[in-house]
Formats: C-alpha cells, sequence, structure tokens
C-alpha cells in the first residue's frame, strides 16, 4: 500500500487515485472508503466513480471546479478514511447447482486437478469470496479466493452462448456470468439467482466490497425452487455480517 | 395518446436513440453509453430550445426514413448523411421547422460517420438506471434495448416552454465544416504511458494510423506501428474514461468510446481530450489518424471554451440573447478563465443560474474587458 494516494491524470476529465499495486483486501478497502465519502458528501462536480482493485476513477466536470480544487478535496476526504478503514462484511450466499447438465466442465475441473468432483465442490462452497470490483459485463463480479488447487485453464474454444447464472473457473479466477454471453470459462455450475437486471430499483445483486458464498443445491428441484422464487420477485438473498477476523479466518 | 409521435419507415445502417449517457451504475459494470459525438447531440438539443441530455436519434453512415406525424422543431447535426426533408437537402447544425407528414430520407455518408437528429421535447422512451440511452450488447434503454426497427413508433416528449421558433445555428467557429479523413486528434498522455517504452511513447506521437474496419460503438481499433510495452500489456484491471488509449499485446492502439466497459486490462498510453472525442466517432474505416500531445491545462481550456458558448447558446440557461459573450468566447480562448464558476478579479462577470445534471448551480461566466 502507498503511504498516500497517488493522482494519476486519466483524460482531462477524470482522477485514477490508486492506493497501493497490488491485489489485495486492505488497499481494495482504501478504494470502497474513499467512494463511499465521495459519494455521502455529494460533491457537486462528481460525475461517476469506478472503483476496481487498487484504484478509484474519479470522473469530474471540470466547468464546476478546477482539478486543482478537486485533487485537494479528494485528498482531504481520502486522509479521513483511516477511522472508516475497519468495518463489516456482508457475506451473500449464492445457491448454486453443481455439475450435471448446469455444470458441464466439472468432470475436466476434476481431472485436471487430480480430485473428485466431490472435492471440487467442497472446496469451491468453502471460502468467503471477496468480490474486489464489478466490470467487464453488468454485474460481472470479479471474485478473490479461490482455492489454487482448483485453478484450471480457460476452453480452448469458447461457448457461443452461456447462460445467465453459470459458475466458471478460469486460470486462477472464478466468477459468475450475470448474463447470457459468449465466454470460454469452464462451467461448474449454475446459480438460479439474478445478479443483474436493469429494471430493479438495485441492479446489480453485489456492490465491490461485498463478500459471497457458494452453497450448493441438493438437486434441480431445489434449484427450480429457488428459481420460481426469483422470478415472482419472492425471493430474498440470504445474507450473514461477518466481522473482518471471521473473514479472515475463514479464508486462511 | 400522445399525438406528438414519429414513425420510422426505414431503419438506417444502425440508428439508435442516445442521450448524453448513463452515470453512477458504473460501479455495477454498466457502460455509460450516451452519443459518441456527445457535442453533435447536445449541440442538436441546444439548437432547439431542449435540455442539453434529452434523448435524441445517433443515425450511422445510412440515416433512417422517418416520417414526423406532427409539427415538429428539429435539428440535424454531425456528420453529413445526405438528409433530406420531403426530397430536398436540408442544412445541419440549424433549427428547422417540419410540417406534418413531412418525411425525412438518408442518401447515405459524404463526411463524417454519425449524424444526431434532436427533436424538440425529446425521444420519449423509459429512463433505465437514468438515462434514456440504449446499451444494444445487454438490452437494454432507448427503445426497447435495441437499435430502431421499420415499423417503430417513437413518442416525443413534452414541448419544452422555453422554445424558440426561429432559425438558429451554432456559431461559425464551433460548427465543424468538414471533418474529412486525415484527423489530428489531441492526446494527454496516461493513465499508464510508463508501462511503455520511450520509443514506443515517440511512435505513438510521431506516427499515423490508420480506422481499422474494428470500429464500432465501443471503441476504435487503429493499425499502424506497433507500441511496445515496457513490461507487458496487462494491468490489474481499474476504470476506464472514454478517450483512453488503451494498447493490447499485439500494439495496435484501441481508442476507448462510449460502450466501453467501465473496467479494462490492458495499459493505457493516453488519452483523448474531451473536446476531440467527436471527432474520432466521426472519423471511418480507412480514415488517417495523428496523435498530437497537449497538456491536460490546454485540454480543459478547448473543453471550458467548447462548454461556455454551449451554455450561453442555451435559452434555458441564459434567457436572455447573449451574441455578446458568444462572440467573446468565440474569438479568443485565452479571454476565458478557466473555470466557469470561478470569478476573475480582473474580468466582469456575466451570472446565471443553471441546472446541469439535475443540479442548480450559479454560474460566472468572466471576460475580461480588453
Amino acid at each position: 500500500m502507498y503511504e498516500t494516494p497517488q493522482f494519476i491524470n486519466s483524460g482531462d476529465q477524470a482522477i485514477l487515485v490508486e492506493f497501493g499495486d497490488s491485489i489485495n483486501p486492505d488497499i481494495n478497502d482504501r478504494v470502497q472508503n474513499l467512494m463511499i465519502q465521495l459519494e455521502k458528501t455529494d460533491k457537486p462536480w462528481l460525475v461517476d466513480l469506478v472503483p476496481s482493485y487498487k484504484s478509484l476513477l474519479v470522473i469530474f466536470d471540470p466547468t464546476i471546479e478546477s482539478r486543482k480544487n478537486i485533487q485537494n478535496e479528494i485528498f482531504a476526504d481520502s486522509s479521513k478514511l483511516k477511522d472508516l478503514d475497519k468495518h463489516s462484511a456482508k457475506v451473500i450466499q449464492i445457491p448454486t447447482l453443481y455439475g450435471g447438465e448446469f455444470g458441464q466442465d466439472l468432470e475436466f475441473v476434476a481431472k485436471h486437478s487430480g480430485l473428485s468432483e466431490n472435492d471440487v465442490v467442497s472446496l469451491h462452497s468453502k471460502p468467503y469470496y471477496r468480490v474486489y470490483m464489478i466490470g467487464f459485463a453488468p454485474g460481472f463480479p470479479y471474485l478473490g479466493g479461490l482455492d489454487k488447487k482448483l485453478a484450471t485453464p480457460r476452453l480452448e474454444s469458447p461457448r457461443i452462448r452461456i447462460p445467465s447464472g453459470s459458475v466458471g473457473i478460469a486460470e486462477s479466477q472464478t466468477g459468475i456470468y450475470p448474463n447470457d454471453s459468449p465466454g470460454g470459462w469452464q462451467l461448474i455450475g449454475r446459480t438460479p439467482l439474478s445478479l443483474f437486471d436493469p429494471m430493479r430499483e438495485n441492479p446489480s445483486l453485489l456492490v465491490t466490497g461485498n463478500y459471497i458464498k457458494f452453497q450448493p443445491l441438493e438437486n434441480l428441484e431445489a434449484y427450480l425452487d429457488v428459481r420460481s422464487n426469483v422470478e415472482s420477485n419472492s425471493y430474498k438473498p440470504e445474507i450473514e455480517i461477518l466481522d473482518d477476523e471471521e473473514i479472515n479466518r475463514s479464508v486462511s | 395518446m400522445n399525438n406528438k409521435s414519429i414513425e420510422i419507415l426505414e431503419s438506417g445502417m444502425l440508428s439508435s436513440i442516445q442521450d448524453t449517457g448513463r452515470y453512477r451504475y458504473q460501479k455495477f459494470g454498466v457502460p455509460v453509453s450516451g452519443a459518441m459525438d456527445n457535442f453533435a447531440l447536445r449541440a442538436a438539443n441546444v439548437l432547439i430550445g431542449n435540455d442539453m441530455n434529452s434523448a435524441g436519434i445517433e443515425m450511422t453512415v445510412v440515416g433512417p426514413s422517418i416520417r414526423f406525424n406532427s409539427a415538429v422543431l428539429i435539428s440535424i447535426t454531425g456528420g453529413d448523411l445526405s438528409i433530406k426533408l420531403n426530397g430536398r437537402a436540408v442544412d445541419r447544425w440549424t433549427a428547422i421547422n417540419v410540417d406534418e407528414g413531412s418525411v425525412m430520407t438518408s442518401d447515405g455518408v459524404q463526411d463524417g460517420m454519425r449524424a444526431y437528429l434532436a427533436i424538440n421535447g425529446g425521444i420519449d422512451v423509459p429512463l433505465i438506471m437514468g438515462s434514456r440511452s440504449t446499451y444494444i450488447p445487454a438490452s437494454f434503454g432507448g427503445y426497447k434495448g435495441r437499435a430502431l426497427k421499420t415499423g417503430d413508433l417513437l413518442s416525443v416528449g413534452k414541448l419544452n416552454p422555453a422554445t424558440v421558433h426561429e432559425e438558429r445555428r451554432l456559431p461559425e467557429d464551433l460548427e465543424p465544416v468538414n471533418y474529412g479523413h486525415s484527423h489530428i486528434i489531441r492526446v494527454v498522455l496516461g493513465p499508464q504511458n510508463d508501462r511503455f517504452t520511450s520509443s514506443a511513447i515517440n511512435t505513438f506521437l510521431d506516427s499515423r494510423y490508420v480506422v481499422s474496419n474494428n470500429c464500432d460503438r465501443t471503441g476504435y481499433r487503429l493499425s499502424g506501428p506497433h507500441l511496445q510495452h515496457e513490461t507487458g500489456p496487462d494491468i490489474i484491471s481499474d476504470g476506464t474514461q472514454i478517450g483512453n488509449i488503451q494498447v493490447p499485446a499485439d500494439g495496435n492502439p484501441i481508442i476507448l468510446m462510449s460502450d466501453r466497459g467501465p473496467t479494462g486490462g490492458y495499459a493505457k498510453i493516453g488519452t483523448v481530450i474531451s473536446t476531440d472525442i467527436g471527432l474520432v466517432a466521426q472519423s471511418r474505416p480507412g480514415d488517417n489518424i495523428v496523435f498530437r500531445q497537449v497538456s491536460v491545462k490546454e485540454a480543459e481550456l478547448a473543453f471550458i471554451q467548447q462548454e461556455s458558448v454551449l451554455y450561453s447558446m442555451d435559452r434555458n440557461l441564459f434567457p436572455a440573447a447573449s451574441k455578446e459573450i458568444i462572440d467573446a468566447l468565440t474569438r479568443n480562448s485565452s479571454n476565458l478563465s478557466p473555470c466557469l464558476s470561478e470569478n476573475r478579479a480582473d474580468s466582469k462577470p456575466t451570472t446565471a443560474t443553471a441546472r446541469i445534471k439535475g443540479k442548480t448551480y450559479k454560474f460566472k461566466i468572466s471576460i475580461e474587458s480588453n
């Protein structure tokens, strides 16, 4: 982590505020804290914020305030953040049906890692995965925390259509496809939850800084049960609140 | 039912409803979208007394055929798509009164790549996450989340009371005469120019690049001399801004445009300045691009000059005729205060209250008295 945040110009209307140069929960906490702080104070010059692993892109309107003053305001806010550092985290349970037709590459992942399919499922559903950022496509979470044993290369040739909710592995990452899209990840399961819906008040189920935990579903019936609740808007995601220590314990 | 409507008789090559973009949802991975040539759309709106952010139609290469089901004030800006009204050629960058039942057609592009049609009252489609812009890849926004098709009937919003029924034109200095096929695009370096060799930076600034066939609303891929990375093309993914020029492993630059993903994992050598984004949007496959480095300060001044003129033309913000301001602003950019909200001691300020992006501001435009 840097001693003080670095300010890097990204064109004439954006500043990249960088807190460090690695993927690490403490650096990512800083990114989020600054985002929360800037959103809370509702700066008139603020156009948008894009949080990512180690930086926050601050997009501003230069006709309202000068770059120099904006930078000073951001700096002042970021130095207030030390008090906010520790906060509890939300863990959202992601019910997932592993294997079978929804997880057609589970067998390949098991073979590649030299484990049984059951072991793959239990290793994959054990950690609390941190949502470092959401990007690439609407609602797509970049997750940290995959067990190294499960790392598997991408498909040699990407599939034309991967159904929304598919849970996959690519190299040392795991992720969930929020929408139907082409893709080359190894598919090990599918969740009946809807990660992104433009018509919902909160379009994205997840926000940066959340944790998620995959919850294996017994069978197709259980999957369809949750799915019908999701479709009738009566599904409430299961949320756990953990403090940092509990999260650290579960990750190690 | 609102009898003010327009009907799409033919779709054109790629016509979609766009406003100035969808902000505050990038943290959920939602692209900004919005008009590729944002300046042209806003100018089109200002010319007919619309809110600058009103939704219009972005037309690409070949425009749609449209019937206007009521008399209405429109404007067409951006590229020259040989647009005609009832068979007669019409001017761009000016307000046009259209009679009920008139039909607009396009014979295809003569200059530029994209044109904008603004209609008094704006195109009335539902706001999705605060914007009317169409994001086609995920099928939301605009009209049913897709490009316009033959038979679509679009309603037009309430007439703005500040409407001016007069032939208003953009000041000549601001009106792009001709986009042509060779473009000098101003850039500032960064955010990751330190990831490139110094000879790559020189190559980037000294070479001629050609717009490839891979140019769409997401980005413009260019071909030309390859740009060498110092430490590889991949960075830890971070936020992207319109105009960022990323360079993947093959060394060919890509200019990120309206439908870019909010985050990306390639090093970004430079960024097209805000004022020149429209010029990129108006370039087409085969066109030449030369990048010219400017300072952030110069980029800001260029933008503020452009904005000052747009704002001062906006009757909602400056109800009184402001020809004096426009003249002063277009005459000499060095007379501008670097920030509209800043009041300089040696200047004669003009004050106005403005609503921009949903908020009210007091504006002071300062013009030095010579």
